[in-house]
């Protein structure tokens, strides 16, 4: 009888939670609901620790714990995209040992996603991989693939999943192929010079040398994360105020926010915080465009 | 104690406007800032400051900025000489005056092999534009057969940038003044493991005990570059 009483009270609590959340998410949405936010989930060995946690990769286990549950509230919120640094080109420097356990709970948890398709059909998430997939093992790639093609209907919201990645390898990714096109569009080699056919020439000059000016644009094109949108906030946890090779150009005018809570307790009250701020910088942004 | 420190100067309209001031004391009020923040950065042992003098791109104030710099490098050149003081600038030099290119060319050349300590001013600068630049450069080498594509690495692309003018293009940290939390398109690649230390005070009142601060703030950060915590 008690444990029934227990359980009736502890569905009430979930639903007046539900109920809360959706009234300060329709406050919130009051204002400019940011379209793509970036997260560098730093502090998950430093909570293991802190709580004193048994296991290798506890703190991990629950980071991705906090992660399902960020992503439910930017699908309710609205984000349309959500990025995260999972592996960044620069832990293959770790051992190998922490580099073969973190790709193993990689693979568990793609796996579970798969097999228990339930969250990701809730929340419409459609889930694409970012980077140098090529760095990474067979069964990884195999599977991310996998997971890509499962969830490619999907329209809700979009997770973009950073592995193997770093800035600088996207950037010379990008002007090795931005080279490659230019190499490719070289004008025809040198013809002596018909009087009377001048003026079609010079025209021609100048269009070669105007598909040969290299612009932004074409960087971007190249880049892989130059199908989506630039970030509107990247958030760093447990306080580390540095973008480590994490979307570098993607984020040269974005609202970067440093909490100091470590990533798996980080929660609805940092993301509502950071929502605010950016609304707040936003409005500012807005009125100085305005005065120019 | 970081090599290179980077400085986004924001906030001398806000301190004029403050003070009932027009903007223009504000930008004068800066370059006092400046001029301590370099005396610190030779005392200490910093070798390289880049400083972003940040703009909403109104063109009124950005054409009392040149002039401002125009006057700043006049009065300053003789003592950054005498005190082995390299200037460089970075940027898009073509949209600058010709007075003031020539005057800046003047002073690159003249100050070129001082090595005590080095100043770069970040003038029409953008890091997405450096990185287009330094694009466009090995584009060229690889047309011209200079370079191969398969050449093109971490290396090149540095080699290209237009901090490439210094032995130490990766500042170690980046400031920015008046509470601004982002980088608003100043350096890009060579800010991969910059650490960011953003300050409510506006930058005509920065000076030596903020910059405490921040060089505190520095030195008890744990720099991992993707490692893990020993």
């Amino acid at each position: 009888m008690k444990r029934q009483v227990g359980a009736e009270e502890s569905k009430l609590c979930r639903k007046l939670g539900v109920f809360m959340r959706k009234c300060v998410f329709g406050i919130l949405s009051v204002g400019v609901i940011p379209n793509h936010i970036a997260f560098i989930l730093d502090g998950n060995r430093r909570f293991a620790k802190k709580h004193n946690l048994a296991g290798e990769g506890a703190g991990h286990r629950a980071g991705f714990l906090t992660l399902m549950s960020l992503l439910k509230y930017c699908a309710e919120l609205s984000v349309k995209y959500v990025s995260i640094y999972a592996f960044s080109i620069d832990n293959f420097k770790r051992t190998q040992n922490e580099i073969r356990y973190l790709m193993d709970l990689m693979l568990e948890k793609m796996e579970f996603l798969l097999r228990e398709d339930g969250f990701l059909s809730k929340y419409g998430v459609r889930v694409c991989f970012i980077g140098n997939l090529g760095l990474v093992s067979e069964p990884i790639r195999v599977t991310a693939e996998k997971v890509m093609r499962a969830t490619s209907k999907n329209t809700r919201i979009v997770i973009l999943i950073c592995l193997a990645y770093s800035s600088t390898e996207e950037i010379v990714h990008t002007v090795e192929e931005t080279c490659l096109v230019t190499k490719k569009t070289q004008p025809q080699a040198f013809k002596p010079r018909n009087p009377q056919n001048d003026v079609t020439e010079d025209a021609d000059e100048h269009k070669n040398k105007e598909q040969n000016t290299i612009k932004l644009v074409d960087l971007e094109k190249h880049m892989y994360m130059g199908v989506y949108p630039n970030p509107d906030i990247l958030i760093r946890t447990s306080g580390e105020n540095r973008l480590s090779n994490f979307l570098l150009w993607q984020s040269s005018n974005c609202m970067l926010y440093s909490p100091a809570a470590l990533w798996p307790e980080i929660g609805l009250r940092h993301l509502i915080w950071a929502i605010l701020n950016f609304q707040r910088h936003h409005a500012y942004l807005e009125k100085k465009k305005k005065q120019l | 104690m970081p090599r290179h420190v980077a400085v986004i100067m924001d906030g001398n309209v806000r301190w004029a406007r403050q003070r009932g001031l027009p903007s223009s004391a504000g930008h004068e009020a800066g370059v006092r800032s400046l001029r301590e923040l370099v005396e610190l950065c030779c005392r200490w042992g910093v070798k390289v400051l880049t400083v972003f003098a940040f703009s909403y791109d109104n063109w009124v104030e950005v054409e009392f900025l040149m002039k401002l710099f125009e006057k700043s490098i006049k009065s300053e050149l003789e003592g950054f000489i005498s005190e082995g003081i390299r200037i460089s600038m970075i940027g898009d030099s073509s949209r600058l005056p010709k007075t003031l290119q020539e005057l800046v060319s003047d002073a690159e050349d003249r100050t070129k092999n001082n090595s005590n300590f080095q100043l770069i001013v970040a003038v029409s600068y953008s890091g997405k534009y450096d990185v287009v630049q330094a694009c466009k450069s090995i584009a060229q080498k690889v047309k011209d057969d200079v370079v191969r594509r398969d050449d093109i690495d971490k290396s090149l692309i540095e080699q290209e940038l237009e901090t490439s003018c210094t032995d130490y293009p990766y500042p170690g940290i980046l400031i920015r003044t008046s509470r601004e939390l982002r980088v608003s398109n100043f350096l890009l690649w060579q800010l991969a493991y910059t650490e960011f230390f953003f300050v409510q005070t506006l930058w005509p009142d920065f000076g030596k005990a903020e910059f405490v601060d921040a060089l505190t703030s520095f030195q008890q950060r744990k720099r991992r570059y993707g490692r893990r915590d020993s």
